[in-house]
């Protein structure tokens, strides 16, 4: 299928691999700004997965020891961060930017004598006949099983925080910390096991970053996919599946303004990099303007310290 | 050793060593500095130039003594790297970047005694030299492979940055493809970095999705050869470096940036005293660009005929750039029978005639 010079196939399996290290990122920070923490460390804990995750499979053989390291690595960095702002109470902002810093400092030195290694390689899931349906085929059944994974996450956060005591728990705690407490519910407790699912994700999409995505391990590789994850959790009004439509929107473009280059198509370069950012907010922004209802998106929490005495 | 006892050891050890210093001047090595945009292992550029410093240590042993400061970025920085380069006492310092052009130029004048050598550079002054390397050679060799070998004619690029450098490649190559396979049509993707892997890897992608199937990149990471071995069929090019990991397919062959014997002949120059200021562009003949070893996964009248190109364009027999040869709009770049002159090429910022993308503005 092929419109205007892009084969539209070809461009739907490419953005949904393109797009996953953001998915991920952002479905967890996702979770952790609902329990009412705000981490700016998701650059951070992305790198560290990325360094980690490429560092565990290259030593081990194995991509999905790697996957596992990554999402340690990332969930070990966000304790950190929540022990710094749950515990002793520093503040947010500056913690997570302190996070970013980190991170991006300590995976250049871990990445030493990296650099230049080929990982071992993740296939692709095996589907069978399922593959070679038309159009369908290609676009759903030619991933490997972090895409899917991405995926049953975004679902699975969704279900959780909609439908099960657990999610009424984490979002009352986002809303309102005083009165979670109030209720006898543990507020640091939880706070500290969203962040730590959220740096899991990020480590997770980081690991994908450097394992699958590129492949390879270099300092700074995130270049600034943990910003774009903060900024679609923001633009999605923190639901699981505008974080979704986010995240892919943004990797199509990002795949699409590369294929017009190649077409041939007499669009400043400029532009078309510029694009991916532009169409996300805009997109995000009108669906938020539509679905208002005069009710605030932004857990009511959001970033404020919660001590048991106040 | 208690504190006090410390501080006079090492009191008097500086003192000594303060003392000592002019009487060992005559033996002292000549330190030598390098500054690289990249990190040493980026198995491309960076490590090239690596090569090199590596080269100059192993022909004058103890004569030498050499330091590296890598990932500097081009900008303000180089300028604090290489004052500190020149503060350690180094007398000849190379900047491996373009883009440390102006760095060295400022601190080439605070530092008169100090040589300079700035790589693809054309600033020069009484202790700053510049060199290169006729990198579009290489391009023409991989363009003759390449046009011999699509099967959907269709050649990628990824470029980096619009200059002089990378039209002379994207022009050599189409050219060279052209004249084996005149249907062959050239797409180019600008990544506008010189090495960011997700990038090059995404660049890749995407003329992989266009149908490339031969895939040359002016960029440093082997982020798209990896990207070509999972498509299969696609075959590509060694970087600066031999990238030979990928070989034998989807790595076919590569340009190997060789600058170990430039290095260790300036150096040299600066020891006996003969060094000054030039310009310097190698090319095949001279060795400073090499071709990597074409893998069985080209034909053998292919591997001939790419071989046979070498050749003579290291005999001078043949040019990259030899008219009859119009510019993209059609006006005149050659006459017939003229060859490219080294500034005709180094202010060359245009596609050639047959190649249908737009350059960028």
């Amino acid at each position: 299928m092929i419109v205007g010079g892009i084969d539209v196939i070809t461009l739907t399996a490419t953005l949904m691999g393109a797009s996953t290290p953001v998915l991920l990122a952002a479905t967890g920070e996702l979770v952790a700004e609902k329990s009412g923490v705000l981490n700016l460390g998701v650059e951070g804990m992305m790198i560290i997965g990325a360094v980690a995750g490429f560092a565990a499979a290259v030593t081990t053989g194995n991509p999905v020891l790697g996957f596992v390291a990554g999402a340690l690595a990332g969930a070990l960095l966000a304790t950190l961060f929540a022990a710094l702002t749950q515990l002793l109470l520093s503040n947010q902002v500056a913690t997570g930017l302190a996070l970013t810093l980190f991170g991006l400092g300590l995976s250049a030195l871990i990445g030493k004598g990296y650099e230049g290694v080929r990982p071992p390689g993740t296939p692709k899931l095996d589907f069978g006949p399922l593959s070679d349906i038309p159009v369908l085929g290609r676009i759903l059944f030619s991933h490997d099983w972090v895409v899917y994974l991405s995926l049953l996450l975004v679902a699975l956060v969704w279900f959780v925080l909609r439908f099960t005591r657990a999610g009424l728990i984490l979002r009352a705690v986002g809303e309102s910390h005083d009165a979670a407490h109030a209720l006898g519910y543990r507020v640091v407790a939880v706070r500290f096991a969203a962040l730590a699912f959220g740096g899991a994700l990020a480590g997770l999409g980081g690991a994908y970053l450097s394992l699958v995505r590129v492949p390879q391990w270099t300092e700074g590789m995130t270049a600034g996919a943990g910003w774009i994850a903060l900024a679609i959790v923001v633009f999605a009004s923190w639901r699981p599946w505008r974080v979704l439509l986010g995240a892919y929107l943004f990797g199509g473009i990002t795949a699409l303004q590369l294929q017009l280059q190649a077409a041939g198509y007499a669009i400043p370069v400029h532009i078309l990099s510029m694009a991916p950012y532009l169409v996300t907010i805009v997109v995000l922004v009108i669906l938020s303007a539509i679905h208002r209802h005069g009710v605030q998106a932004a857990p009511a929490c959001l970033g404020k310290p919660f001590h048991a005495s106040s | 050793m208690n504190r006090r006892s410390f501080l006079k050891t090492s009191a008097a050890t500086a003192v000594v060593a303060g003392a000592g210093l002019p009487a060992f001047a005559a033996d002292e090595p000549l330190k030598i500095g390098f500054i690289y945009v990249g990190p040493v292992g980026d198995m491309g550029w960076s490590y090239q130039h690596d090569q090199g410093r590596k080269a100059i240590e192993a022909e004058y042993g103890d004569k030498v003594k050499t330091s590296f400061i890598e990932n500097v970025p081009e900008g303000p920085d180089a300028e604090r790297a290489l004052t500190q380069l020149a503060l350690e006492g180094n007398k000849l310092i190379f900047a491996t970047s373009f883009g440390f052009m102006d760095a060295v130029m400022n601190v080439a004048k605070k530092f008169p005694d100090v040589k300079f050598e700035h790589a693809t550079g054309y600033k020069r002054a009484d202790n700053v030299a510049t060199y290169d390397a006729k990198f579009y050679q290489g391009r023409a060799i991989q363009g003759t492979i390449g046009g011999r070998m699509t099967k959907t004619n269709k050649i990628g690029y990824i470029g980096s940055f619009p200059i002089p450098e990378v039209y002379q490649g994207i022009n050599a190559a189409y050219l060279a493809a052209k004249k084996v396979n005149p249907d062959v049509e050239m797409k180019v993707v600008w990544a506008y970095t010189w090495f960011d892997p997700a990038k090059e890897a995404d660049a890749a992608s995407a003329l992989i999705a266009d149908g490339v199937d031969v895939l040359l990149q002016h960029t440093d990471s082997t982020a798209p050869q990896a990207k070509a071995q999972e498509a299969g069929n696609v075959i590509t090019f060694g970087q600066a470096s031999d990238m030979s990991s990928f070989a034998p397919k989807p790595r076919v062959s590569s340009t190997i940036d060789n600058w170990a014997p430039y290095y260790v002949k300036r150096a040299g120059a600066v020891m006996d005293g003969t060094w000054k200021s030039e310009a310097t562009w190698g090319g095949i003949d001279t060795g400073m660009v090499e071709i990597g070893e074409i893998s069985d996964a080209v034909p053998a009248d292919v591997k001939a005929e790419a071989l046979q190109l070498k050749d003579d364009i290291a005999a001078g027999k043949a040019h990259p750039f030899t008219g009859p040869l119009n510019k993209q709009d059609g006006s005149a770049f050659l006459a017939e029978g003229e060859v490219a002159t080294d500034e005709q090429l180094q202010s060359m910022t245009f596609y050639v005639e047959g190649i249908t993308a737009e350059p960028p503005k």
